[in-house]
């Protein structure tokens, strides 16, 4: 983990309000985890004042130009434009200065299964291309990508060089098969049993998702995103409420340090709230 | 070589006393934006600050408040935390191994959630060799018990210090609320009841809509502002508290940079807190006091004793 000034390497919009941001982060292909964040700061002045919380989508390294100079190293988030942050963040171009603030959190533990079966719901699907990156090396790995409209079906290109089988649906049915990404998911489990699942998205995906796990017993592994303030578990704004949470004996767990992946279990899913609006930065819709 | 350039180069002195309590400089976290050290120790070395102010204890562990706690408000933000922290069991076990390792002091900031809790953690506390002062809390908007209620009324502030001061062999700082009328009525009842010091402001009570959803952003309803917006409010009260009393004061309210810092201990405060800046970049307090240093060269005075107070007034 560590915070330091770097440099925007390119900066491309992926489809309608969707943006792919490549930066400079040496020390990051060895440090992060699948699953792990990142704070950026957008800003160089007080607004917006916080960071804004990224999952890392990939690291990787840009090949040394003909300058004699080392592998670049460099970190890609996969964000969408829902706010004040990610709207300034949008403007940046190649060469611009952010301040980053990472790798953070604990990250997805990968469970050895047959079947692995990856569930991305809009930009919720960044966090699962390093994960797949791992899990393919191990076994079989499925995305089930969901989404509102083909605009929201994200980089599953990508997924598919890494070998791993993809399963598109959309609400409107304007890309891969009409309907929930959830329905899709019902019938591999149907198929796969033995299959251990990890879902990113919005919390009504989720909560779907581990309704339909607990039902098969099947192991289920979340990342969950935030409003957060620190990133780093001193402010304790990003908690959720845990299993067993109750108004008597609360039980709280930090999204930034002690997430954002949990075990589906150590959740107390019937109290978490349906705010979270998978934007993937943890902005409210402004 | 001039004897101006002499003085050019010799480190201006930084280090500051506040009721007996030796900080090597004037910046310290401010309480409930620093966790217990840990969080931030991979950044800087915590030896580089002049105080370590631990998150607010109290004598069981708490909860804190249901969620949305925070939300961000045009340069600043709300929070309603609600004092969730580890218990005074917990941070002796688990939080003052990691703190020993330091030469830097250890301010326990602690409530209670009645008279009497609040004279029993400051028992608690005043065994602690490691902790060097205590910072007593009555002054929360976030929770019902155990922090406004006493900091809003004179005669319950003065109560709570006059116990705790019998408890307690150590440095007794107070921090205060700014949600009264008159913050230099309560700065002088906790003087006369026995505090040492004075650390002022916590958080603003303030308020915020989602206008989308119609819905508060944050769940208690209210919450306690911080953040660069509320800095000329809180530079307002550190100076009427500095007039009002003569122990030491601690100024805290949007400090971001040493800049801000310099306004506060120029109006009088003897040595800051920084909070929110924490979250924004946690090298935020080594900068300021680096900041300090240059500020002292730059105005070629050799001590920031100089400095405070030092506000002209014509």
């Amino acid at each position: 983990m560590q915070n330091f000034n770097t440099t925007i390497l390119s900066n491309q919009e992926l489809s309608p309000g969707y943006y792919r941001m490549r930066i400079l982060a040496p020390g990051f292909v060895a440090a992060a985890k699948p699953g792990q964040f990142v704070m950026v700061r957008v800003s160089g002045g007080l607004e917006p004042l916080l960071r804004r919380p990224f999952g890392i989508f990939r690291t990787g390294f840009l090949p040394a130009d003909c300058d004699g100079l080392p592998d670049k190293e460099y970190v890609e988030i996969l964000y969408k434009v829902v706010g004040s942050g990610t709207s300034i963040l949008k403007g940046l171009h190649q060469g611009d200065g952010v301040e980053l603030l990472g790798p953070l959190g604990n990250g997805f533990e990968l469970r050895p299964a047959a079947e692995q079966i990856l569930v991305g719901g809009g930009i919720g699907l960044v966090p699962l291309y390093m994960l797949a990156r791992e899990l393919v090396k191990n076994g079989n790995v499925r995305l089930l990508m969901g989404g509102r409209c083909r605009d929201d079906i994200l980089a599953v290109t990508e997924f598919e060089r890494l070998g791993v089988a993809t399963y598109v649906s959309t609400d409107d049915g304007s890309l891969g098969e009409e309907g929930l990404v959830t329905d899709v998911l019902q019938r591999k489990l149907a198929r796969y049993p033995e299959a251990a699942v990890y879902a990113c998205g919005p919390m009504p995906m989720l909560r779907a998702v581990h309704e339909l796990c607990a039902a098969g017993k099947v192991p289920l592994q979340v990342s969950l995103e935030a409003f957060m303030a620190c990133g780093v578990g001193a402010c304790l704004g990003c908690v959720v409420k845990g299993a067993g949470h109750s108004e008597t004996d609360p039980h709280y767990l930090c999204t930034c340090k002690e997430g954002p992946v949990f075990m589906a279990d150590q959740l107390e899913w019937d109290l978490l709230e349906d705010r979270q609006d998978g934007c993937g930065c943890g902005e409210d819709e402004a | 070589m001039s004897e101006g350039k002499m003085n050019m180069d010799k480190k201006p002195n930084l280090a500051v006393d506040i009721a007996g309590l030796h900080l090597k400089n004037p910046v310290m976290p401010a309480s409930g934006t620093f966790g217990y050290g840990q969080e931030y120790a991979p950044f800087f070395d915590l030896d580089q600050l002049g105080g370590i102010v631990t998150k607010g204890l109290s004598l069981n562990p708490k909860a804190g408040n249901p969620t949305p706690r925070i939300a961000e408000t045009t340069s600043g933000m709300l929070n309603a935390i609600g004092l969730q922290n580890v218990g005074i069991e917990a941070f002796i076990r688990d939080k003052l191994p990691f703190l020993r390792q330091y030469r830097t002091p250890v301010i326990a900031n602690f409530f209670g959630n009645s008279l009497e809790e609040y004279g029993e953690v400051a028992r608690r506390l005043s065994d602690l060799s490691e902790v060097a002062a205590v910072e007593l809390n009555i002054s929360c908007p976030n929770v019902k018990k155990g922090g406004i209620v006493f900091g809003t009324d004179p005669q319950a502030a003065a109560e709570v210090v006059t116990l705790v001061r019998r408890h307690l062999s150590k440095p007794l700082i107070v921090k205060l609320t700014p949600n009264v009328t008159d913050i230099t009525v309560m700065a002088r009842a906790v003087e006369e009841a026995g505090a040492d010091a004075i650390c002022c402001i916590n958080t603003l009570t303030g308020m915020a809509v989602d206008v989308h959803r119609r819905q508060l952003r944050i769940a208690n309803g209210t919450g306690g502002l911080s953040g660069p917006a509320i800095r000329p409010v809180a530079v307002r009260m550190v100076y009427q508290v500095v007039q009002a009393v003569n122990v030491p004061v601690i100024g805290v309210g949007g400090i971001t940079c040493a800049e801000d810092a310099l306004e506060f201990l120029i109006v009088g405060a003897r040595a800051v807190q920084v909070g929110t800046a924490n979250f924004v970049d946690p090298q935020a307090m080594p900068k300021i006091v680096t900041g300090l240093e240059q500020y002292c060269r730059d105005q070629h005075e050799d001590d920031i004793n100089n400095i405070i107070g030092s506000l002209k007034l014509s």
